[in-house]
């Protein structure tokens, strides 16, 4: 569907100008079971900048929200670029079977991007590079993926650990974490953005390899669906 | 900087130089003409340039199998995989796939791609009336696991246009998805690579995942950094000419 829809958003794109002022009506739709999402960092930009690419090393920004869910060093860098940026429109965690929208005005700027990190995870995060925002009107239905930002051995270690380069996942939201995880793994193999292969988990909450629940927090991708109303 | 619709020749450019025509082109390959005032040569092929990114934490893929055809696929869902195809998924053989009957043209990536690494590959098309792309790799850490891509349509991209896909995991159905040692091709075990018993279900799907030894499979010479979800590979297809 993503692609398709990409595709034709493209081509569409191509035969009209390259200047249209757009406004996206943005629905953000959590299709986990037992996975929240941090504060979103939504920014309309134009092709000089991505907030991320698969196969490339995470920008610092891009490690403060996958790491700890801070968008603040996102917003300043988006906003040093000109971009437009929407800042938690969540207004915080956005939980399992939630969603929320809001608005943004693109102008000028022909694409659309956003991060935010899953919670519990060490740098997972759910992400859209580049939407290329169709001059057509109409409604628009986009899933995200989970990837991993490759900056942090997944350990799955609930310890607080938020800050970039500190080991462990910063929180639990759910209250469902176990303790005492001897720890899955301190390696990480693939240091670039990449699809997430998931958390290990185990059914053991006072011990085992991993502080979370192989039953509560797993997923499959997609993790986000996005409705799109473009004016 | 973007996957999608890179633009580096105008449609106009490219629309007026279709229109050319030249009697008596060379047929050697070599197009560059000697006669003054002479318009360029109509191409007697299109070239797509293949970028190819592996999205997996610790599955490398192998060479890729990449084929051009107007009829056929290398594999159908819900049915049974050729034996070239059974060749790549168990064992990253891919030279069967490359001389399939059904091939106009055909290219051999010929270097694994491990993981977060990109590949660029240049590709030529005959032309003809139809033109799909089509390619498949194995990720090496699995029994019998395939990623590609089956019957693209290239037939009306223009030059200096890109589409863009991500791609999906396949079962190739022909071996027990066991993980046991010495099944496995990959670097996580060394094991056998193509056999022609087909211990498994005989149809190709999508694949469920691997399980792995950290996951609860005790027997499993995989760990957990070797699972995966969808999709594994991002694969843009550009025509340069």
């Amino acid at each position: 569907m993503k692609f398709k829809t990409t595709l034709l958003a493209a081509m569409i794109a191509s035969g009209a100008s390259n200047i249209h002022a757009a406004q996206l009506n943005v629905t953000i739709t959590n299709l986990t079971q037992g996975i929240y999402f941090t504060p979103f960092v939504v920014a309309g930009h134009d092709d000089s900048a991505r907030m991320f690419a698969t196969g490339q090393p995470a920008s610092s920004e891009l490690q403060a929200v996958a790491e700890g869910g801070d968008i603040s060093g996102f917003v300043s860098l988006l906003n040093s670029v000109g971009a437009v940026v929407v800042e938690n429109p969540a207004g915080g965690l956005l939980a399992p079977g939630s969603n929320a929208s809001f608005t943004i005005d693109t102008g000028d700027l022909n694409y659309l991007s956003m991060v935010s990190m899953l919670l519990p995870t060490n740098d997972g995060f759910a992400g859209l590079d580049s939407w290329s925002i169709p001059s057509e009107p109409g409604v628009y239905t986009v899933n995200l993926n989970a990837y991993d930002a490759g900056t942090e051995a997944n350990d799955e270690i609930v310890n607080g650990g938020g800050a970039p380069g500190v080991p462990g996942i910063p929180a639990a939201p759910g209250g469902d974490a176990g303790t005492n995880g001897t720890g899955v793994t301190d390696i990480e193999t693939n240091q670039t953005v990449h699809i997430h292969r998931g958390v290990l988990g185990d059914d053991d909450a006072t011990a085992g390899k991993s502080d979370l629940d192989s039953r509560v927090h797993r997923w499959l991708n997609p993790v986000i669906r996005l409705q799109i109303e473009v004016l | 900087m973007k996957f999608i619709n890179q633009s580096n020749r105008s449609l106009s450019g490219a629309l007026a130089f279709s229109l050319l025509l030249l009697a008596g082109c060379s047929d050697s390959g070599n197009n560059v003409s000697q006669q003054p005032v002479q318009a360029e040569p109509q191409p007697q092929q299109k070239v797509f340039t293949i970028d190819v990114i592996n999205l997996t934490n610790n599955q490398p893929l192998s060479p890729l199998a990449i084929i051009s055809h107007s009829e056929g696929a290398i594999w159908t869902l819900n049915q049974p995989a050729s034996v070239a195809l059974e060749n790549l998924a168990e064992s990253g053989d891919n030279s069967m796939l490359l001389t399939a009957d059904f091939a106009a043209s055909s290219l051999n990536g010929a270097e694994i791609i491990p993981p977060g690494s990109s590949q660029s590959l240049t590709m030529r098309v005959p032309l003809m009336g139809q033109a799909y792309i089509s390619m498949a790799t194995m990720l090496v850490n699995t029994n019998d696991a395939i990623s590609g891509l089956n019957r693209v349509d290239v037939t009306n991209l223009p030059t200096g246009r890109s589409v863009s896909y991500v791609t999906n995991s396949y079962d190739a159905g022909t071996e027990a998805n066991s993980e046991m040692a010495g099944t496995i091709p990959g670097p996580a075990d060394g094991g056998e690579g193509f056999n022609s018993i087909r211990d498994d279900v005989d149809f190709v799907s999508l694949h469920p995942g691997v399980v792995t030894s950290d996951d609860g499979a005790s027997n499993s010479v995989l760990n957990e950094s070797h699972r995966f979800d969808n999709p594994v590979m991002r694969v843009t297809i550009s025509r340069v000419q």
